[in-house]
């Protein structure tokens, strides 16, 4: 395949909560996507990967989800979203029995935004400027699931793909956590069903963060990111959550 | 019976406890990590050991027979138990047989998951825990609340305050070295009186017959050297084809437990001395039933280290009781919903499915995702809260219908602008401890059509 952006047939995923809680993100990756010169396509019958319910145990209930996906997606090279979990669902669980091949090629071709840059576009994101300091959370499902970085429980050669977007960001200081890779709590439904241990969990990383002194949080994956702007809000914290996508679309 | 959800939150009540639970199992996980770097081939490692575990669940049938044939060459008693009932029936036929009431126990899960010590009290039988850890538990009541550590929720004056009423050490005297000499002059006087050894098993090879015992305090050694009758209990999946083998198990076990290169003691056991009985109880107790799935069986490769424990950022925060049975943590979640799937239900969820424990686990136990795949077993099976399947249903529904789903997502974010009240209350758990995200006026769909769309 041609790796020239201007030839390829790219569709947008916005997951559903992004849709309509975080249309910025959207807006963001769609704009970052363009500079970097992808034609872009937003399917507008796009609704929910499926992830709240088979995470729950309902990956059988939510065929629905899993065929209208199909029916959105189908007939792209590539497929990219701004959310690592909800890609890496897609990836992993997508089914639908009517239509195996696009139901493949979808798994096979749908990417998490920063991987898209370094590893289909193998561009960089030269002309952002962020002079803040940030904290950059590793999102379990994209780190893990995805593998956009090394983990620190492998025995394996270090590397992060949204670190090397991000390093090329002017003006930014970069600052890990202690405990680099613990997974914030958010796990999905798991953030009410186990509500105590996700908050808990949320608060640790949060203070772990503090300890930088950063002004933002950021990541890849915005349901991470809500849950931990959520404890910060509650908390009156100064720190603010911020996606990757919206640091990089940034201009001088 | 509270679920997990529930005993967490009242283990989270004292922050402070938790912080340090925490905090202490991450130590532990460091001192993993850094024996894990230690070793440029532990990545292979890990490889050879999921190789050589599967291999040997494929072939159990012949490498049973063949532990048991060497076995019995050796002079060693064979017993098969079918389950927990049986097992402990077993061992309390032997009991009885010699009339011994004196009986030393090195550390075994097994037993705990047989609640053998139970069963033997109830007999009138008394049974004393040689693992210091498991001591403490076992003069305080408690089952142990971790693998490895069994005794790990327990802080230093817990330790003194137990020691002091059973042990009568000075009250209030938290030294760790003084209670240590305290516990070891007690057990010391057990190893001496005992007549009868349990001890677990970590390895059982095939083209031995043998067994290797792996503890960090010798109490393994000390009580089946003293005793005259020693009694292994293994379930069947502890077995390994050859002692070459080892090389590759004995240099993950404990890297993976603690962080040390090898535990202190690796002791094997082929063939009782002159005079002394041995026996080996060879256990099934629901694991035939894990090996006929597809889907689960590779969770009988478990060698029982613990590191998805030390590594769970669910387990540090939420305790070992919080799982309401005998192996706990991410490997327990996956085990014990195959025993009892309605009173196990809540285990699999336990879970943020982060990963990390399948990176840090030495026999590449795939445990996350065996975890999602129990979810849709326990949903299948009806093992689910009837509001939790309402609730799901629910939104597949909506979320399968698009012109549903923006009509949802819009009146969603009307409530959140014009009447959070109706979403801001106490009992939502989103907004206990946390803000809703705020609602902007347009989705992203609205703005593209807006402002995009050609």
């Amino acid at each position: 395949m041609d790796n020239e952006p201007n030839n390829m047939k790219v569709a947008l995923f916005i997951p559903c909560y992004i849709d309509q809680f975080y249309p910025q993100v959207g807006q963001a990756t769609l704009e970052l996507l363009t500079k970097l010169g992808c034609e872009v396509d937003f399917p507008l019958n796009q609704t929910c990967c499926g992830q709240p319910m088979a995470n729950s145990g309902f990956a059988a209930a939510s065929k629905d989800c899993d065929k209208n996906f199909v029916r959105n997606f189908t007939g792209y090279d590539y497929i990219v979203g701004p959310s690592g979990s909800c890609v890496l669902h897609i990836k992993e669980h997508l089914k639908d029995d009517q239509h195996p091949e696009e139901t493949i090629h979808i798994r096979k071709h749908i990417y998490e935004l920063t991987e898209f840059i370094t590893d289909v576009l193998k561009k960089e994101v030269p002309n952002a400027v962020f002079p803040h300091k940030v904290g950059l959370h590793n999102s379990c499902h994209g780190q893990r699931g995805l593998g956009l970085s090394s983990m620190t429980e492998r025995v394996l050669p270090a590397f992060s793909k949204p670190e090397q977007l991000l390093s090329k960001v002017k003006g930014i200081q970069l600052l890990k956590p202690v405990r680099n890779d613990e997974c914030c709590g958010f796990g999905g439904t798991f953030s009410v069903f186990e509500e105590a241990v996700s908050v808990k969990m949320g608060k640790d990383r949060i203070k772990q963060h503090e300890a930088n002194e950063v002004e933002y949080i950021t990541g890849v994956d915005v349901s991470c990111l809500m849950h931990l702007e959520g404890i910060l809000k509650r908390q009156g914290s100064k720190i603010k959550t911020i996606h990757i996508a919206e640091i990089l679309n940034t201009e001088a | 019976m509270k679920d997990h959800a529930t005993l967490a939150e009242e283990f989270i009540r004292d922050d402070a406890r938790t912080n340090w639970h925490d905090e202490t199992l991450w130590f532990v996980r460091q001192k993993r990590d850094k024996a894990a770097h230690g070793i440029p081939e532990w990545e292979q490692l890990r490889e050879w050991a999921s190789q050589i575990k599967n291999h040997t669940l494929s072939n159990m049938d012949r490498y049973l027979e063949e532990f048991e044939k060497n076995a019995l060459d050796n002079g060693v008693k064979v017993h098969w138990a079918a389950d927990a009932t049986e097992h402990n029936r077993i061992i309390h036929d032997i009991i009885k047989s010699k009339g011994i009431t004196r009986i030393v126990k090195s550390k075994s899960m097994l037993t705990e998951e047989c609640h053998l010590n139970h069963y033997l009290e109830e007999q009138g039988v008394e049974v004393v825990d040689t693992d210091l850890g498991e001591r403490i538990v076992q003069f305080r009541h408690e089952p142990p609340s971790h693998i490895v550590l069994p005794a790990i929720h327990l802080k230093k004056q817990d330790v003194s305050d137990t020691f002091h009423e059973h042990l009568q050490t000075e009250k209030g005297n938290n030294d760790p070295t003084y209670l240590t000499r305290a516990a070891r002059v007690h057990l010391r006087e057990k190893f001496i009186a005992s007549q009868l050894a349990i001890t677990g098993v970590n390895f059982a090879i095939a083209e031995t017959g043998g067994v290797v015992v792996c503890t960090n305090e010798g109490n393994a050694d000390m009580g089946t050297h003293a005793a005259d009758v020693h009694i292994a209990c293994m379930g069947f999946e502890k077995l390994i084809p050859k002692a070459s083998h080892l090389s590759v198990f004995l240099r993950l076990l404990a890297r993976s437990a603690t962080g040390q290169p090898v535990t202190t003691y690796s002791s094997h056991f082929h063939k009782p001395r002159a005079g002394q009985e041995m026996h080996i109880v060879i256990v099934d107790n629901g694991r035939s039933n894990i090996l006929g799935k597809a889907d689960f069986r590779n969770a009988l490769k478990c060698i029982r280290c613990a590191a998805c424990f030390n590594t769970c950022p669910v387990y540090r925060r939420s305790g070992g009781f919080s799982y309401h049975t005998a192996v706990a943590g991410p490997i327990g979640s996956i085990l014990n919903p195959n025993f009892d799937p309605k009173k196990y239900s809540d285990l699999p969820f336990a879970s943020s499915l982060c990963g990390s424990c399948s990176n840090v686990c030495p026999v590449k136990i795939d445990i996350h995702n065996q975890l999602w795949k129990w979810r849709q077993e326990l949903s299948k099976g009806g093992h689910l809260p009837l509001s939790k399947k309402i609730m799901m249903k629910g939104m597949a529904f909506v979320l399968g219908r698009p012109a549903l789903y923006r009509f949802g997502g819009a009146s969603a974010r009307w409530v959140l602008r014009y009447m959070p009240f109706m979403v801001k209350f106490k009992i939502n758990p989103w907004n206990k401890q946390r803000e809703m995200p705020e609602a902007p006026r347009q989705s992203f769909r609205d703005w593209y059509i807006q402002n995009k769309k050609k």
